[in-house]
């Protein structure tokens, strides 16, 4: 399945400064793991050492954050669209 | 190619004694720029700084002799030396008034005050941190100013804008307080409203921030963050001045994001490592309302992560689901013995009657929060009455009318047998 995953701009030089690129998977997890493939680093920036999503990073798949749906098991069906965002504070 | 839509630029920044970013979670430090979250683990990064050298007798002076507004403090935030001659709002400085008929009433034999932040420019605390990110976005070149905001904020920034001579762009939930939308709308700059709450806002400013749509703009309290939230620190300032260089033994403080009582905290601290005030023990209190209560829920859970909720309350300033400070809200509450608890709608209305009723001050749906959450913690025996208690009230409650509607007592004929009539005559 794939899908398309937004990238922050802090994580950019693992994309070669692309704000866009496509991952393959059917959840979450599985999605970091093909970006990995393509773009070695980004993963270990995303989860912490216990391979669990970093306590300030946000990540959306289709505007649904994935802490109300299954965290890393998110499904992402064909086509959806992944944000990952930092954690921003102040309203 | 879309990279970071403005390069830090490293050289010939003057933001006075700010002398890099700090990340709060892993410690790497970062050149000054309108950066917000680290490289290397996400964490949040912060002001940190080349201390001013003076002795504290020396820096108190500096202090007091200084303008009546947060800039008399500017030795301690990541200001240029000379903020005070550029065009400001000027904010800051607002009472601290001392509520004894309040504390007759919660049973408070310690001292309560009320610090009173409806008194700035635009009604609300975020005059404080908008001024402060207003210079860092002169220092790094931007010329359009924006922000995601709950309302208070969207105000501050549109008159500080104007102000200052930027262009302003702000965005808001669609469905605020007609007083939010109205001051957020009159300072003359761009005001989008979003379908979706403050959280959906967010993230979409956020995204916007990685894009060319979003090029050359200065985001308050997304790219200039880390110097916004500074001005946060100044309600500590003050409250310690204002009764005469002494800690409170008890703050309670309301929370959105958690920003505003994080910074509260650092700027305590900051006091008595300057030795501008007795180190001793003080406890801080978070306040929510229990329609966006999900760092009350973590606290009460015994959690050190918070879930975020879907907010649905009348305390719209205060309705962040997921609030980006929160787990330092929570390390903070614990560490000091502090606690958070959140109230229910209608205790909101009842606490911004009590209030008003009480000290003549109205306060918005954000300070009935804080005042409803310390009744309740007081009856719960977590706040300890016969210690000093400081409470905020962080916004206006010409702000938020729909809250506490009401009309005339009675409405009479202008004669005085029809005053005799309604009854509330002295005889
Ligand atoms: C009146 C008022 N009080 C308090 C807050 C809480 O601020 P923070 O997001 O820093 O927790 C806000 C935030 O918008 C507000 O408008
Ligand atoms: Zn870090």
């Amino acid at each position: 399945m794939s899908v398309t995953v937004r990238i922050p701009t802090i994580l950019r030089t693992y994309t070669g400064g692309k704000a866009e690129v496509s991952a393959e998977g059917a959840t979450l997890a599985d999605v970091l793991r093909s970006l990995e493939e393509n773009h070695a680093g980004i993963a270990a920036r995303v989860l912490d050492d216990a391979g669990k999503l970093r306590r300030f990073v946000n990540v959306y798949v289709n505007d649904d954050d994935v802490r109300f749906e299954q965290g890393l098991q998110t499904p992402t069906p064909d086509g959806s669209a992944v944000s990952v965002i930092p954690a921003v504070a102040g309203g | 190619m879309a990279v970071q839509s403005v390069e830090p630029s490293t050289t010939s920044v003057d933001l006075g004694p700010a002398a890099a970013l700090s990340c709060r979670e892993c410690g790497e430090r970062f050149d000054l720029g309108p950066i917000f979250a680290c490289a290397l683990c996400f964490g949040p990064l912060e002001v940190a700084y080349e201390l001013p050298a003076d002795g504290s007798e020396a820096l108190r002076k500096r202090i007091e002799d200084g303008p009546a507004n947060i800039w008399r403090y500017a030795p301690l935030l990541p200001v240029p030396a000379d903020v005070a001659d550029k065009p400001s709002l000027n904010p800051g400085l607002t009472k601290l008034v001392k509520a004894d008929n309040l504390a007759r009433e919660l049973g408070v034999t310690g001292g309560l005050y009320v610090k009173d932040d409806s008194g700035n420019p635009t009604h609300s605390f975020k005059d404080r941190v908008v001024a402060i990110a207003v210079e860092a976005a002169r220092a790094f070149g931007f010329t359009t100013l924006s922000c995601s905001s709950t309302g208070n904020l969207a105000g501050a920034v549109g008159a500080a804008a104007a102000r200052a001579g930027f262009k302003s762009c702000v965005f808001i939930p669609h469905d605020l307080e007609a007083g939010k939308v109205v001051m957020a709308a009159v300072y003359g700059g761009d005001l989008v409203g979003i379908e979706g709450t403050y959280d959906d806002v967010n993230r979409f400013c956020s995204e916007l921030i990685g894009d060319p749509l979003g090029e050359g703009w200065g985001f308050v309290n997304v790219n200039l963050r880390p110097y916004y939230g500074e001005g946060s620190k100044t309600l500590a300032y003050e409250i310690c001045e204002q009764l005469g260089w002494r800690l409170p033994d008890q703050i309670v403080v309301p929370i959105a994001s958690g920003s505003q009582l994080t910074k509260i905290d650092k700027g305590l601290k900051e006091l008595v490592a300057l030795g501008l005030v007795e180190d001793r023990p003080y406890k801080i209190f978070g306040a929510q309302a229990e329609g966006c209560s999900p760092v009350a829920r973590a606290f009460k859970d015994g959690h050190d992560v918070v879930r975020p909720v879907k907010p649905d309350t009348i305390a719209k300033s205060l309705a962040i689901g997921n609030p980006a400070d929160g787990p330092y809200v929570l390390d903070i509450a614990r560490r000091t013995g502090g606690a958070v608890e959140d109230v229910s709608d209608p205790e909101i209305v009842d606490a911004i009657r009590l209030l008003a009723r009480t000290e003549g001050i109205f306060a918005e749906t954000a300070g009935g929060v804080t005042v409803g959450v310390t009744r309740k913690l007081i009856e719960s025996g977590l706040l300890d009455p016969s210690l000093t208690t400081v409470v905020l009230n962080t916004g206006d409650g010409l702000k938020t009318l729909d809250a506490v509607a009401a009309g005339p007592t009675v409405t009479i004929r202008p004669s005085l047998a029809a005053f005799r009539d309604a009854g509330l005559a002295a005889v």
